[in-house]
């Protein structure tokens, strides 16, 4: 494409007035850059600066009252030796582990079923998307009334008119984390579902009606044509949601106010830690030094999906 | 002695609202959102400015969450307020980013605010000077549910801590499969539960919770016990769970709780209750009469940033706040007790039933220097978490509790 507008516009340039000596080429390239210019000087600015400025506080002991000071790996050193740096680093792989592959199985049986049903197709599906629209903060004190404990909770309160023995959930440090991953699924999950039906919808109905002729049963269209034809949708789905999983924060921080990420850590991701680490601490460094782990955990794992879900 | 230096004062205050009358000033006032706190200060403010016309207090207020965030960060850019408001444990932090500035002797002078104030004023002094001056004190008591302690056929509150069990045994109710539904005690250590374990039990079973040098010393015999016997509440007497309704004060605000343990400030919140009556004591001592409680405040100080006729107005401001007028109006809108000794000690609140059960601890009550608030609190809740979520034995725990919170202040010294 551009090749071709150079090609053509070499013979038009000579002919005129101010800026003449470029090309039109050249004029075009200084006009897209001087509109690129303001959103990249922006980004620039608000994003890329301190980035890299994370990088260079996660090698000093700043902690907003004092000018920084260069302590070198100091901050990596104790990461790797706090206990609960490694038992939090542990918690945001549990959340994406079991979130993840759970949420994303869940969305697709969900996605594939109602893509058949006709009957208030719109109505289920707005029920599925509705959790999506509602703000995360106000979902997690709902679930949180639901985990109670029996005057109030209302799954404790089923389980004990069912003679099931009352649930600890948020309250012990076995169930806490898998309690709220189940939120957190539920959340994300009408929007995984939407994204599921529109790939499903995307797939030529040619195909479906030549596999049927040729006697291919339910289970092996699925395998043959659906789950191949899906995977630029999937390859999304996982990426975003692991990213999801991996930076979970305010579902886990309202879910447990009162002892944030607790009890005893045991639900304590690592966005909650540089959290608290950098604003109720201010040890601004050592929350610099989180940040860039957790960002380099974002980054390989994203590179990594995108290199296993690849096209071949 | 005394008298002249009033005369001082009262000259240099006179002196100063003559330079400063010739020209308007502005100053900037912060606290967090607190409705009742923001509606005092709103009545103090339009006092004030009556009484000083060529004054104007700009009143800013932020959520509890990002407020010293916010504080630090004005004054590191150099936008700060005039006069803020912050916690008595937050002043080390605020001290040494040079966030404050020490009160002028002059204007504040020490023996007059050691004379008038509560003894506990000293936690916001440091090597002889003052950093600010609370308009309000908080200290704890022990609320209970008249309605439920006359079902259970307790004719008057607990005296003693081991009347205490025994009232809060006969009061917890459980369904049969075991669960409580409603609890003897709140035990809720990330409320005020903590606080009454680091300064009232743990003194109370022989041992100190800090040493003087504020190293941490309840890893003794002492602290174990005060240890073991709350969590028995917990794990053998049954008479409370932790994380029962989420939190104790929402237990007993609920009518699901005999007893609580909070402070002051929570009165506004359980005065609208209408289903049930309920009533507040001292807390309860130990077997040989041992009391105990724990102070906090909010005190009022000057930013390091203001100065000039600025400074001037702010001082002046400052001493309007920490008034016995103040004082009283404060107690009537917030419900928190007066910092000044003559303003809290009045025949009236003495009488109060509500008001006299804090007064009293106010005289026995001992404040913590904390460094960093959120994690030496976290520290505690994991302490008793360990023992009742995961079966550790109180010792265990206790070391480890211990340890964790040398570590903080220790950093903090650095």
């Amino acid at each position: 494409m551009a090749e071709s507008v150079s090609a053509r516009s070499t013979g038009a340039a000579p002919t005129g007035r101010v800026g003449s000596r470029l090309t039109l080429h050249q004029r075009r390239v200084v006009w897209a850059w001087g509109f690129l210019a303001l959103p990249i000087l922006f980004y620039g600015w608000i994003r890329f600066y301190p980035t890299l400025y994370a990088f260079w506080l996660s090698f000093t002991d700043w902690d907003l009252m004092r000018p920084a000071q260069f302590i070198g790996l100091e901050n990596y050193q104790r990461l790797f030796a706090d206990p609960v740096f490694l038992k939090v680093f542990g918690n945001t792989f549990e959340y994406l582990l079991i979130g993840m592959p759970i949420s994303l199985v869940l969305s697709f049986v969900i996605a594939y079923y109602l893509d058949r049903v006709r009957v208030l197709h719109g109505f289920i599906r707005a029920l599925y998307f509705l959790p999506f629209l509602t703000t995360a903060a106000a979902l997690a004190w709902v679930w949180r009334w639901f985990y109670q404990p029996v005057p109030v909770g209302v799954i404790n309160g089923l389980l004990s008119h069912l003679h099931i023995p009352a649930q600890p959930f948020l309250r012990t440090p076995a169930q806490a984390l898998p309690a709220i991953t189940v939120t957190g699924i539920w959340a994300g999950l009408g929007f995984q579902i939407i994204i599921f039906m529109a790939g499903l919808r995307a797939i030529p109905a040619t195909y479906y009606e030549a596999a049927r002729i040729d006697g291919l049963g339910e289970w092996a269209i699925l395998r043959k044509i659906t789950l191949p034809l899906l995977r630029p949708t999937t390859i999304f789905l996982v990426v975003f949601s692991s990213i999801g999983f991996l930076r979970i924060f305010d579902s886990v921080f309202n879910m447990t106010h009162n002892d944030p990420g607790g009890p005893l850590n045991s639900t304590k991701p690592l966005v909650l830690l540089i959290y608290q680490t950098a604003f109720s601490s201010y040890d601004m460094g050592y929350a610099a030094a989180q940040t860039v782990v957790l960002f380099v955990i974002l980054l390989v794992i994203s590179l990594l999906q995108l290199f296993l879900l690849r096209d071949r | 002695m005394r008298f002249s230096v009033k005369i001082a004062a009262l000259a240099a205050g006179i002196s100063l609202l003559a330079a400063s009358a010739a020209q308007a000033v502005e100053i900037q006032y912060w606290q967090y959102v607190y409705d009742t706190r923001v509606k005092a200060m709103d009545e103090l403010i339009k006092n004030f400015e009556a009484a000083n016309p060529d004054i104007t207090v700009k009143q800013t207020t932020f959520p509890y969450d990002d407020y010293q965030t916010k504080v630090i960060a004005a004054h590191a850019a150099g936008n700060g307020p005039d006069v803020l408001q912050f916690y008595y444990g937050w002043l080390d932090k605020f001290q040494q980013g040079g966030v404050l500035q020490a009160l002028d002797p002059a204007v504040f002078p020490n023996a007059e605010i050691e004379k008038d104030f509560f003894p506990i004023v000293s936690a916001i002094s440091r090597d002889g000077k003052y950093y600010g001056l609370p308009t309000a004190v908080r200290s704890l008591a022990l609320f209970y549910n008249k309605n439920i302690l006359k079902d259970a056929g307790i004719t008057e509150p607990p005296k003693t801590l081991d009347e205490l069990v025994a009232d809060a045994k006969k009061t917890v109710k459980t369904d049969g499969a075991g669960n409580i539904t409603s609890e003897g005690i709140t035990l809720d250590f990330a409320g005020q539960d903590h606080q009454w374990w680091r300064e009232v039990l743990v003194r109370q079973f022989g041992g100190v919770p800090y040493d003087d040098k504020g190293n941490v010393a309840y890893n003794s015999d002492a602290g174990v016990k005060a240890l073991t016997w709350y969590t028995d509440l917990a794990t053998k007497e049954k008479v409370g769970a932790v994380g029962f309704m989420d939190e104790g004060q929402a237990a007993f605000k609920g009518g699901l709780a005999a007893f609580t343990i909070d402070g002051t400030f929570r009165l506004g919140s359980f005065r609208p209750i209408t289903d049930f009556e309920w009533g507040v004591t001292e807390l309860p001592a130990n077997a040989d009469g041992v009391r105990g409680n724990f102070a906090s405040y909010f005190a009022n100080g000057l930013s390091a940033d203001t100065s000039g006729d600025k400074k001037a107005a702010a001082e002046k401001f400052l001493q309007y706040v920490t008034s016995p007028e103040a004082m009283q109006i404060w107690l009537k809108t917030v419900g928190e007790l007066p910092a000044r000794r003559a303003a809290a000690l009045t025949d009236a609140n003495l009488n109060d039933p509500i008001y006299a059960p804090f007064l009293k601890g106010l005289d026995y009550a001992h404040t913590t220097t904390f460094v960093d608030e959120a994690a030496q609190r976290q520290g505690a809740i994991d302490m008793v978490n360990r023992v009742v979520l995961n079966g550790e034995s109180p010792a265990d725990s206790l070391a480890e509790a211990a340890k964790a919170e040398q570590a903080i202040i220790d950093k903090a010294k650095k």
